[in-house]
Order: C-alpha cells, then structure tokens, then sequence
C-alpha cells in the first residue's frame, strides 16, 4: 500500500517534468527547433505509426537488434561454456579475450562494412561481435565459479562431460548467463541504431539522423521515444524471464 | 610459462592472416598484418594517430567527470535520503534505458558537430552506472559506521562526507572504472557515426579511402587504447583501495 503510494508519487514527478518540459516549449525558452513541445512530439509519434513509415523503422530496429543479439546470445553461451569448463583452453584464451573485450565494437563497423558492405549481414556482424563479449565472459565465469562439491557429485555419477556441462555447470551459472544476456541485449541496441545510422539500414537510427538532419524536431523526438521505449521494454522483459528463471535458486536458500 | 601459452593464440591468428592476406594478393578490404604493422608505425610517426587519439581521449576525460561528479553526486544523495530516491525512481527507470546514441541526433541538432557534442553524449552515457552504483554502494554502508556517526550527533553533511561516502568510496571507484571503459567506447561510437575528429573518424575515413591497412592499424590502436586505459584503471584500484576493492567487486 505505501510503496504503491510512492510509486504514484513518482508517477506525479515524471508528469511534472512533462508539464515543465510543456511550459519550457510554450514561452520557447529553448527555440521549438531543438524542444518540440510534448504534445507535439507525441502526435509525431502517432501520425508515424499509422500514417507514416515509423513502425516499419521500428521493426527494423527491433530486428536488426533481436538478430544479433540470439546470434551472439548462442555464441557467447556455447565458447564461454567450453572455455569456463576446461583450465587449459582458459590459459590459451584468456590473454587474447582480455585484449579483445575493452575494445569498442562499433571499431570494427568500418572492417565490417568493407568486408561485407552497407548490408544487414554487415550489422548483424557488428551487433554479434559486440554483443558477445558480455555473454561470453559471464558465461565463462558462471562455468568457472561451478560450487566444486557440485563437480565432484558429477564425477561420482560418472556424467559424461557433456551431461555434466548440461546437468550442473549451465544451471548453476544460470544467474551469470541471464546477467550477460540483459547486457548483451542494451549492447545489440545501441549497435543496431549505430549501424543503422551509418549504412542507412531501414530502422529508427536511420530516421533520427534523418530527421535531425533535416531539423524536423518532432519526428527526431518520436524516434527519441520510441529507441526509449524500446530499452525500456526490453530490459523489463528480461527482468522477468530473470525472476521467474531464477525462483528456484531462491527457493534453495 | 602460463603467460607464453596466452600468446599461441593470437599468434597463430596473425600467421594465418599474414598468410591468407599474402595469398589473396592486394586487397581494398583486408590487409595482411605486415602492411598494418608499416601502417600503424607511419601512422604514429607522421602524428595524426597521434592527435586523433588526444582528439578521442580529451572529449571521453571531460565527459566522464561531468557524468561521473553528477551521477555520483545524484548517487549519494538517492542512496541517503529515501524519500527523494522513491520519487525519482519512476523517472530513473525510464531515463536510464535510453540507448546513448538515442541522444546523438538531439545533441547534434543542438550542439553541431565538435567537442560539446561528444562530451554531452560521453557524459550521458557515464552518468547512468555512477548513479546506480553509488546509491546502491552508499546504501550498503555498513549499518554500525551509520550508528557511530548518529553516536557522534555529527550533522547530515558531516555524516555522508565523514561516514558515508569514504566508505562507500571502493565501490564508487569500481562504478567509475566501468564508466571510464563506456567513455572511450561512446566517444569512438561518435565519431563513427556523426563526428568528423578523433580515432573513429580516422578509421572511418581510412575504410573509405580503401586503405584496409591504416584502418586495421587504426582497429589495432584503439584496442592498445582501450587495454592500457583499462589496465591502468585496475592497477589504480588496487593501489588506492587494496583489498577493499577486492570485495567490492562482489555485488
């Protein structure tokens, strides 16, 4: 009862900063060309979605990001479960994975468009390689971080590696792998939008840089809000699937 | 022994490009690693990575510490006053998720191309993790230190300055490292997109111009950039907080 009183409080304070943002675009304190007044802006978004090309954009964004993200997701998940399960291929790896991680993917736009060009292979490459990195290592350490009385259970029921990678290391890193996935998902946005601003791929980055270059303000918002909404659903999505995979774990303490 | 073991890897990688890149005779798309190497060293010789890099890291180091002081700032303050964290929190939640590049077409409609651009995109993405991070750091300082404080009858402000945040601070400082690591990688994401300086634009031109070898030099050095800034930063952690940072890396 009192934390839903709070959360209408706070509802009231994100309606107040409308109201603000409203009265600010009224008096033009800020000129209309960069703050279109908010009631302005939504109908951009409503006469884009049903009138204009807005929602095909927004499927393309929302494509072009799912793609990469499954493709790095099955990736990442499969080389960070067999580097996490064998110390030898970690000594290997490790130093060639630390190098590759803290580079910035959207680097290797400009090596992805000469090699396949101004394609949706090129963004589903750049978006896969971006978004792997998250998963792979959570993965990794998941593996890795296996309760070793959980091991050795393996090996007294004589499991294959196989089943024990299945059976034991992938629930047990379950928490870590999820973790890596909502990262990995907010990599894949920003990358879909970048690479859609850069190849002109059909999608919402295409349709900002457009219409800011174009200094249509309200449509650039739409799109604002829509690349929002789309974080923010996503990553609500993902919170659920992570409370509902996980209650067992919590079940156990 | 171990760490000659981690450099199989990667040098058997570069023998087969080298190899493949020989084999498939000049390229406008791929370059062998030779051709990068002369690249890279002509490159840093005649002083234009060199000032596209001091373009990149400048615009990344000034957004960072707007967003790192004000989401810090904003950090404190959520995780000490209850109340004002409860309000905000709706607006949190739906700010936070707004890819950073969302923000890009505003700022540059606003701000043109430059500087002021890159560092208010930077300072953006920055903020978010600091916030996050330093109200949770600040609401998992250990209950007894809060007592103590109240013992004292210091004053609000003295609390959170005396009490508050050097113990959070290990914590803030790990939030900080992350943020750092996300400043280089928006400031080269600008770059490549819209803004014409710094290391993403020389790569970016480099690929246009059809010079795979200068742009995989280019490739090369920001993952040098992005290694050193990320190794130092981990060495200062432990140099400033010890074994303090070490549990801080627990969540």
């Amino acid at each position: 009862m009192i934390s839903a009183l709070w959360r209408l409080a706070s509802l009231a304070v994100v309606g107040l900063a409308i109201v603000v943002w409203r009265e600010i675009a009224a008096f033009k304190l800020v000129p209309p060309v960069f703050l279109p007044a908010p009631d302005r802006a939504f109908n951009a978004l409503v006469t884009g979605l049903t009138r204009g090309d807005l929602a095909l954009k927004l499927g393309g964004t929302i494509e072009h990001m799912l793609a990469g993200w499954l493709l790095a997701s099955a990736v990442g998940v499969v080389l960070g479960g067999l580097i996490g399960s064998s110390p030898t291929a970690r000594v290997y790896a490790a130093p060639t994975l630390e190098f590759l991680r803290p580079l910035p993917a959207s680097a290797v736009i400009p090596v992805a468009i000469a090699l396949f060009g101004f394609s949706t292979g090129m963004a589903l490459g750049v978006i896969g390689f971006g978004a792997v990195w998250p998963m792979l290592l959570a993965t990794m350490h998941g593996f890795v971080s296996v309760e070793p009385r959980l091991k050795e259970v393996g090996r007294a029921l004589g499991l294959s590696p196989f089943a024990a990678a299945m059976k034991i290391a992938l629930p047990s890193a379950a928490p870590d792998i999820l973790a890596g996935l909502r990262l990995g998902l907010t990599v894949a946005l920003i990358l879909a939008v970048v690479c859609e601003m850069i190849a002109g791929l059909d999608g919402l980055g295409q349709w900002v840089l457009l219409a800011a270059r174009a200094y249509r303000s309200t449509d650039l918002f739409a799109g604002v809000i829509l690349l929002g909404a789309i974080g923010v659903v996503a990553n609500g999505l993902l919170s659920i699937v992570e409370t509902r995979a996980l209650r067992w774990r919590v079940a156990h303490r | 022994m171990k760490r000659w073991r981690g450099l199989i890897l990667p040098a058997l990688l570069l023998a087969a490009a080298e190899i493949a890149g020989r084999a498939a005779g000049p390229s406008d798309t791929i370059a062998p690693p030779s051709a990068v190497a002369v690249a890279l060293a002509a490159a840093l010789a005649d002083g234009s990575m060199v000032t596209a890099t001091r373009d990149t890291l400048l615009s990344a180091f000034a957004g960072l510490t707007i967003g790192a002081a004000v989401g810090m700032a904003l950090g404190v303050l959520f995780g000490a006053v209850r109340a004002i964290d409860r309000l905000m929190e709706l607006g949190v939640e739906l700010m936070r998720p707004i890819p950073s590049v969302a923000v890009l077409p505003i700022a540059l409609v606003a701000l043109g191309f430059g500087y002021p651009l890159e560092i208010v995109i930077v300072s953006f993405a920055c903020l978010w993790p600091l916030l996050v991070l330093s109200r949770a750091a600040v609401r998992g300082v250990e209950p007894r230190l809060i007592e103590v404080a109240r013992a004292l009858r210091l004053s609000p402000w003295a609390r959170v300055v005396k009490i508050v945040v050097p113990a959070a601070l290990p914590r803030i400082f790990v939030a900080f490292r992350l943020a750092a690591g996300i400043s280089l990688v928006v400031a080269v994401t600008v770059e490549i997109a819209v803004n014409p300086m710094g290391l993403g634009y020389a790569i970016m031109t480099a690929g246009q111009a059809l010079r795979p070898d200068v742009m995989l030099a280019y490739l090369l050095w920001i993952g040098v950039v992005g290694f050193a800034l990320n190794t130092l930063l981990i060495a200062a952690q432990y140099r400033l907080f010890g074994r303090a940072a070490r549990h801080a890396e627990e969540p």
